[in-house]
């Protein structure tokens, strides 16, 4: 007969695996809820003009048009934006935390990256309505800065955390023998750091930029108030825009349970969540072979 | 000056700047909302309701609100976690479910929160029937917070040395007994530092209460979880956008903005302090 104490250790080691088994159930419970809702969808429109058409008109009478060409553009157009401003300042600034700061000063500066990373997206959007629009219109003449420049401007310093992180265990991963070898062939530390150190860890700066990547895509409060939300194709950074976050945030909350056009915004969702997911995907397969290299 | 000397001190001023300018965000970031929104913050702002459209009063029951539905969150996603993140260091092997298990919370936690808010909208409030409540908002931030709290649970477990965990073994303890008496109880800096940063994190997200539960105006403070409610972020993001006169209600947005950023950010200071107050816990005791 089994006594008390191993009932309990026994009791206690599948319970710790029972709730291991629900988190995995709820990731699959994610993809899964979403197609399902997304196939419901599909019933009524096809995935062709889902996919290729940019008009989006759900409430027309008559005949509602579901096209997500002009959010998925706006979207992209937004993070890539980010991405630009975000990748040249993170990896500056992972260089400079790695390579050139003493001590005392990453332990200043990365609980302050940290604080960063912290800061609620609501707020970083508020800080895109009285700060950055204002400055935004004033420099380029426009009747109003809500626009997609304003939300890749604060998108980017969202992403800024992630890609320091990243970017930074990524140089760091670079073994010293190399820099060492550069050093006594007479170079110093810039010329090191350009044509040793960081060519020897692109891989690990493209996977901190996927990753600020994939957390810029799905970041919703912030471009709702800052991009100025118009349901239209961008021509440029000066456009407002609409992007498929904004979109599920805005117009949820007004439809009606279980009709086409509810089914669509769930569409939408499994488009952002695909995407996102192939980018977490390839950014932890590219960052897990630095990790091993860095050992 | 040879050209290469002078390109290595431009180029190290360069990467300088590039720190200066990441700061000066979070230097921005404060200094804007603390400046202006000082002055509209009083006791009485924080213990009214908003009053007269929301052109007056304060902001109560939207710190009542982000309050419970935080405290929900973490109540369902701390005992949860911990078990995941006991389950992976202690008991797993590494095979299929493993790095399967491992996969999923690497992918959870970039999953975009607007996708929690629809998934809580999907299973708490149409198919459980909890309805548009705190309970369903606070479940949907649990499992928004539950990637965070695995991971940091798992870092403090794999913290505690194998020596501790083999001593409670040679005692005669189950193993159910070593990680009660001796791991956990080594691991708890780490756990309530990544407690601390789940809560601050469930405190400031909007996107997955949106359609879960969080409410435009109430006038009573929630009676039950299955109230709607008011919520911080979605207060400050009514006043600086949807409210019908925008410049009107600016000093209660920009006060808004400090209680949640000075919130968020007491938060984490704390867990900062927290871990490096026990950064050196298990070097000494070696």
């Amino acid at each position: 007969m089994m006594n008390r104490r191993t009932f309990w250790d026994r009791f206690y080691h599948r319970l710790f695996a029972f709730a291991a088994g629900l988190c995995v159930l709820v990731l699959l419970g994610i993809f899964g809820m979403l197609l399902l809702n997304g196939f419901r969808f599909f019933e009524s429109v096809s995935l062709w003009s889902f996919l290729g058409s940019s008009n989006w008109n759900p409430s027309a009478w008559g005949k509602a048009t579901y096209g997500m060409g002009a959010m998925l553009w706006s979207t992209l157009l937004v993070s890539l934006g980010a991405m630009v401003l975000a990748v040249p300042l993170g990896i500056g600034t992972a260089a400079y935390l790695s390579e050139v700061a003493p001590g005392w000063v990453r332990d200043w500066i990365k609980p302050a990256i940290e604080l960063l990373a912290a800061v609620p997206s609501v707020v970083v959007g508020f800080i895109g309505i009285v700060v950055i629009a204002p400055i935004i219109s004033r420099i380029f003449g426009l009747s109003n800065g809500l626009n997609a420049l304003n939300g890749s401007i604060l998108l980017a310093v969202m992403a800024l955390p992630t890609i320091i992180s990243v970017a930074e265990e990524a140089i760091r991963s670079v073994p010293n023998t190399y820099k060492e070898g550069a050093y006594a062939l007479g170079a110093n530390s810039w010329t090191t750091l350009m044509t040793v150190t960081l060519p020897a860890c692109t891989s690990g700066l493209i996977a901190a930029t996927m990753l600020g990547m994939g957390r810029v895509i799905g970041e919703t409060m912030t471009v709702l108030m800052a991009t100025g939300n118009a349901n239209a194709m961008p021509h440029g950074f000066f456009d407002p825009v609409r992007t498929i976050t904004a979109t599920v945030a805005i117009e949820m909350g007004e439809v009606p349970y279980g009709t086409t056009h509810f089914y669509g915004l769930y569409a939408l969702g499994a488009v952002l969540f695909i995407i996102t997911l192939i980018i977490n995907l390839l950014a932890e397969s590219i960052a897990a072979k630095f990790r091993k290299q860095g050992r | 000056m040879t050209k290469q000397q002078f390109t290595k001190i431009v180029g190290i001023q360069l990467l300088l700047l590039c720190t200066l300018l990441t700061l000066s965000f979070l230097g921005i970031i404060l200094f804007d909302l603390f400046s202006k929104g000082y002055s509209a913050l009083s006791w009485d702002f924080l213990s009214t309701a908003p009053s007269k459209g929301m052109t007056q009063g304060g902001i109560l029951p939207a710190v009542a609100g982000t309050a419970l539905v935080t405290l929900v969150a973490t109540l369902f996603a701390l005992p949860f976690g911990v078990a995941c993140a006991i389950y992976l260091n202690e008991y797993a092997r590494d095979h299929w479910f493993t790095r399967l298990l491992r996969a999923s919370i690497r992918n959870l936690a970039g999953v975009p929160s607007i996708i929690y808010g629809l998934f809580g909208l999907a299973l708490f409030v149409e198919a459980l029937h909890i309805g548009a409540s705190i309970l369903a908002s606070g479940l949907t931030l649990a499992l928004l917070t539950l990637p965070y709290i695995i991971t940091t649970t798992e870092e403090a477990l794999h913290n505690v040395p194998n020596a501790y965990r083999e001593a409670a073994l040679a005692l005669g303890a189950t193993k159910w007994e070593s990680i009660k008496t001796v791991v956990l109880p080594g691991a708890m800096p780490g756990i309530l530092t990544g407690t601390i940063l789940a809560l601050s994190r469930a405190a400031g997200e909007t996107a997955p209460i949106l359609f879960t539960g969080v409410a435009f105006y109430t006038r009573y403070l929630p009676g039950s979880l299955l109230d709607e409610f008011m919520a911080l972020p979605y207060h400050l993001y009514i006043l600086s956008t949807q409210h019908q006169s925008l410049e009107q209600v600016r000093p209660l947005a920009y006060a808004t903005a400090v209680v949640l950023l000075g919130m968020v950010l007491l938060l984490n200071l704390s867990a900062i302090m927290l871990r490096i107050r026990y950064r050196n816990l298990w070097k000494t005791s070696k």
